[in-house]
Order: structure tokens, then C-alpha cells, then sequence
């Protein structure tokens, strides 16, 4: 008993937050600013119940699994979701209906959670949705804005259909194998044509959640007519939690059949990053350029993983933990920015710098470690992620990626210049931030600065795999 | 023809007609029905290969109830989502959802 619990130590902990806030609402309404208080206080709960050393084992038999490594992936997601919700601390204080967001958040990290640790085709699915429907509550949480409505609207037909085409692809795959264990999947692949045609609907389903191209039309769209905390969530907490369990099913339940996804890789690698970089360039508004800045992040990630090499799982678990810094890191700016005064459009930001200068610097920091920027933690990041892509001798695909880098740096370095070089027709006023928005931001920032600099991070992670 | 071969013919025929529906359909709730179908297609998959072709093991039927009772969850969701919208823009129609585009 005592030994279930320590190996379910972030879910149950997890769950007893959620259901804080289910109970919550049954006593006397109480000020925003103190639900959302209680909200900081049982993440960081949750967050230190996560660090009670715990031996790797499975539960349920062979459905939820875990290991350190599993563990120390949950760690990141829950403190991504800390510094999130930190952020948008003033979003949060305006709203009459915190608990449900905090509910709402928790039961889809709960999802992730499970979804990490899933050893089966069962939980596997049970899982994502758990993961994916709460957000597309989210997406409408502003029930007055028709962007709002309409972004929830794309979110949940596009997360139905890709569950349609997965399901699809787990059903073949059970009737070609008869499991739908993880441990025992491996052993049953002979790359038939059934088995292959599987792969790729299973594929097809990982893609729209991960966003590649061409199965990204949804993330925009969605980036842009949800809050400013679900985009975040969406684009950092999700999307990790997706790269780490599609890690787990490439290179341990597909492993038999690389040779088939290794194709599928390179392709959506390829077009990932052109589709992504092209459309970024011409982006005004700030949430939309971030979302598909972080499509083209995705492409990266799957340069590395399509190598096949065992130290490509350990770079792209390192660079999620980076691009959750910066990814937060700007979206924190943004988020403030567009809860203090409503504007998210480039040219709104023109000459941030002078109003703002702390804003400014963490916002250009952020973006500095998307790009890649030496000595920010991105150029860490993208370093290892290119070197493991490079091991699977597929140069062409690494040079690709690496032109990108190229293109990538125009548009990050036209914010940059818009907030410190241009002179604004109509100024932004002077933003004061509160202190959960400025421990937010310190603690981005200096996750940029450190996790590169200081190399125990990767080494910790690539001992772990 | 066995009855395994009738039914996944049924299964994916199921599959490939709410593929269809949801790309071409304009209204909402109709894509809603086509995205179930794909849903029921994969679950009847799952049964048929259960029953079968793996009988020792209930794998199949187990994730089989699991669609169905997730697919309500996503169902009350959608609809949902869908009467905001209505509210909002007066429209189920996919045409109308136009204020976000790049």
C-alpha cells in the first residue's frame, strides 16, 4: 500500500489538489487573489511530494509504470505549471472563476502524468484525453469572446479527429499483435504491412497533439483566441509531456520498426521546420508568432529523435526542460503585457524598451534562448539535439536544420529590435508587475542563464535514460 | 466470408465514412456524428479482433468500453463548446468560424 503511494507520489498528490478545489467552491465565495494563493501553495506541494525519493516498479499490471527518469519528468512538468501560473497571477486575480481553472489545469496534468507513465495502449489513451479535454474547456474559459468560443471549437474537433485516427491505428495494432502492452508490443512487431499501416495512423495521432507539420492548421489558431496561461500551457506543458512520452514510444515499444518511422521523421522534421520558420516571419501578432516559433522548436526535436540514437531521448528531454524556461519566460511577458493593457500585436510593442526595461530584457533574454543564442540555455538545447541528429549519419537533415537556425534568428531578432531599437507612435504605459509575476519572471531567466551554463543538467538526465 | 472479415470491412467502412464526413461536412454537429463514427469504427476493430482472433484476453473489449464512455465525455464537451459558440456568432457553421486566420 505504502509502496503504491510512493510510486503514484506526484498523482496522488496531484489528485488530492484537485479535489481541494473541487471541494473549495462548497464553502463561502472568497476572494480571487486568496483561491489562487492556495493554488500556488498545493502545486508547491505537489512539487515537493514529487522529490521523495522512490524506486522505479509498475502498478496495475504493467499499466502505469515508472522510473526515475519518469519521475523526473513529472518534476518538470509541475514546475512548469508553478511558474506558469506565477505568471499569469493577474489574469487570475480578475477572474471569477479560479477554482475551475485550477481544477481544470490540475486534472489535465494529472492526464500527462499518467500519460508518461502509461506502460499500455489503454492508458495510453485514457490518458490523453484526460489530458486534452479539460484544456479545450479552457480554450473557451472567456465565454464572452467569440475568439475564445472559436479556438475551443477547433481545439476539441481537432483533438476528436486525431483521437478517431489513433484509436484507429491502436485497434489494427492489437489486431495484429493481441496486446496492447509496451513490454510485450516490441516483441510482436514484424513490420507487416497492417503493422506499418498502425505505425502511421499512431503517428498521424501523435502529430496533430505535437503539432507537426502537416497536422498543425489547429495550433495558431488556438495559440491565439485562448488566454494567454492556456497558450502557455499548451504550448510548453503540453507539448513536453507529449515529447516525452513520444520518445518512449519510438524508441521503445516502435524500436522493432525504425526503419519505417525513421522516414516518417525526416519528412515531417523537414517540412516542420520550413512550414514553421516561413509562416513565423510573417506573423503581427505575438501569441500567433509564438506558437509557430514553437512549431518550428518541434521540428528540432524531431531531427533529433529520427537519428535513432539513444542519446537523442536525453537531448530532446533536455531541451524541453530549456524551452520550458524560455517558452515561459516570454510568455510571461506577453501574458502581463496583454493582461495589463490588451494588446498583443508586434507594433503595439515598439519601443518596449523604453517604458519597460525589465520586461524587456526577459522577454529579449526568452527569445534570445528560442533562437539559440549562445550563452542562453536554447543554444545548449539545439547543440545537443543537432549532435544527436548528426549521429544517425543523416547530415543533409542536420544542415537543413541548421539553416533553419538561420532563418529562425530574423524573425526572433525582429521583436527584439521592435522592443529596443524602434521608436513607438503611442507607448505602452508603465507596467507594474506583482511579486508572483516577478518570481516568475527571475526564475525563467535565470533558467535560461543557468541550465546552459552549467552542465550537470544533461549529464543528470543522460544518466537516467 | 467469415464473420471476422464482414466485420472489419463494417469496422473500417465505419472508419472511412466519418474520415469523409468530418472533412467535407460544414456544420458542426454533423462533423461531431463523423469524428463518433470514426470512434465506433476503431471500438467495433477492437471487439471483432478481441472475439476472434485473441479470445484469451479481454484487452480489446475493455478499451472498446473506454471509447464509449470517453466519446460521451468528448460528446457532452463538444456540444458544449458548440452552444457558446452558437451564442457567440449565432452560426454552427464551419464557413462562419472565420475571425481567427493568419
Amino acid at each position: 500500500m505504502i509502496e503504491a503511494l510512493l510510486l503514484m507520489k506526484h498523482e496522488m498528490s496531484l489528485t488530492v489538489a484537485a479535489v481541494v478545489f473541487l471541494l473549495v467552491r462548497l464553502g463561502r465565495t472568497r476572494a480571487a487573489a486568496t483561491y489562487a494563493r492556495l493554488g500556488y501553495l498545493l502545486l508547491g506541494w505537489c512539487l515537493l511530494a514529487g522529490l521523495i525519493p522512490a524506486p522505479p516498479g509498475q502498478l496495475f499490471a504493467g499499466l502505469f509504470v515508472t522510473s526515475s527518469l519518469v519521475s523526473m519528468q513529472k518534476s518538470f512538468l509541475t514546475f512548469g505549471l508553478l511558474l506558469l501560473l506565477l505568471a499569469s497571477d493577474r489574469w487570475l486575480r480578475r477572474h471569477d472563476y479560479v477554482p475551475e481553472v485550477f481544477l481544470l489545469l490540475f486534472s489535465s496534468l494529472l492526464g500527462l502524468f499518467f500519460l508518461i507513465s502509461s506502460g499500455s495502449l489503454l492508458m495510453f489513451y485514457l490518458a490523453l484525453e484526460l489530458a486534452t479535454l479539460p484544456i479545450a474547456a479552457l480554450c473557451n474559459f472567456d465565454l464572452q469572446r467569440r475568439q475564445a468560443s472559436e479556438a475551443a471549437t477547433k481545439m476539441i474537433l481537432s483533438s476528436a479527429f486525431s483521437s478517431g485516427i489513433l484509436l484507429f491505428g491502436i485497434s489494427l495494432l492489437y489486431g495484429s499483435t493481441g496486446t496492447l502492452h509496451f513490454t510485450e508490443l516490441p516483441q510482436r512487431l514484424n513490420g507487416s504491412a497492417l503493422q506499418v499501416t498502425a505505425l502511421v495512423l499512431l503517428f498521424t495521432g501523435f502529430a496533430f497533439k505535437l503539432s507537426v507539420v502537416p497536422f498543425h492548421l489547429w495550433t495558431a489558431d488556438v495559440y491565439e483566441g485562448s488566454p494567454v496561461p492556456v497558450t502557455t500551457y499548451l504550448s510548453v506543458i503540453s507539448k513536453g509531456g507529449m515529447v516525452f512520452i513520444f520518445c518512449t514510444a519510438l524508441y521503445q515499444v516502435f524500436q522493432p520498426l525504425q526503419a519505417y518511422w525513421h522516414v516518417l521523421l525526416v519528412i515531417t522534421a523537414a517540412a516542420t521546420l520550413l512550414v514553421g520558420n516561413l509562416f513565423a516571419l510573417r506573423q503581427e501578432n505575438l501569441k500567433r508568432f509564438l506558437a509557430f516559433s514553437s512549431i518550428a522548436q518541434v521540428g528540432f526535436i524531431l531531427v533529433a529523435l529520427s537519428s535513432g540514437a539513444e542519446l537523442a531521448r536525453a537531448a530532446a528531454v533536455y531541451f524541453v526542460l530549456v524551452y520550458l524556461f524560455s517558452n515561459i519566460g516570454a510568455f510571461a511577458v506577453v501574458g502581463i503585457i496583454s493582461a495589463a493593457t490588451g494588446k498583443e500585436r508586434l507594433s503595439d510593442y515598439r519601443g518596449l524598451y523604453r517604458s519597460n526595461p525589465r520586461l524587456s530584457w526577459a522577454l529579449a533574454l526568452s527569445l534570445f534562448s528560442l533562437a539559440g543564442i549562445p550563452p542562453t540555455a536554447g543554444f545548449f538545447g539545439k547543440f545537443f539535439l543537432l549532435m544527436s541528429g548528426a549521429d544517425g549519419r543523416q547530415y543533409l537533415l542536420v544542415a537543413f536544420a541548421a539553416v533553419n537556425m538561420v532563418v529562425a534568428l530574423y524573425y526572433y531578432l525582429r521583436v527584439v529590435r521592435a522592443l529596443f531599437m524602434e521608436q513607438p507612435e503611442a507607448p505602452l504605459p508603465i507596467v507594474t508587475t506583482v511579486l508572483p509575476e516577478r518570481a516568475a519572471l527571475v526564475i525563467s531567466v535565470a533558467g535560461v542563464l543557468i541550465t546552459g551554463l552549467f552542465s550537470g543538467a544533461y549529464e543528470t538526465i543522460a544518466r537516467l535514460i | 466470408m467469415d464473420v471476422l472479415n464482414f466485420l472489419l470491412i463494417t469496422a473500417s467502412g465505419l472508419f472511412f465514412i466519418g474520415v469523409y464526413g468530418f472533412l467535407t461536412r460544414r456544420n458542426l454537429l454533423t462533423m461531431l456524428i463523423s469524428a463518433e463514427l470514426m470512434l465506433n469504427g476503431a471500438a467495433l476493430n477492437l471487439v471483432a479482433f478481441n472475439r476472434y482472433r485473441w479470445p484469451e484476453e479481454l484487452d480489446g473489449l475493455f478499451l472498446a468500453v473506454f471509447i464509449v464512455a470517453i466519446a460521451a465525455a468528448e460528446a457532452a464537451l463538444l456540444i458544449a463548446i458548440v452552444l457558446r459558440l452558437y451564442r457567440n456568432t449565432r452560426s454552427v457553421d464551419v464557413s462562419d468560424i472565420t475571425e481567427l486566420k493568419h
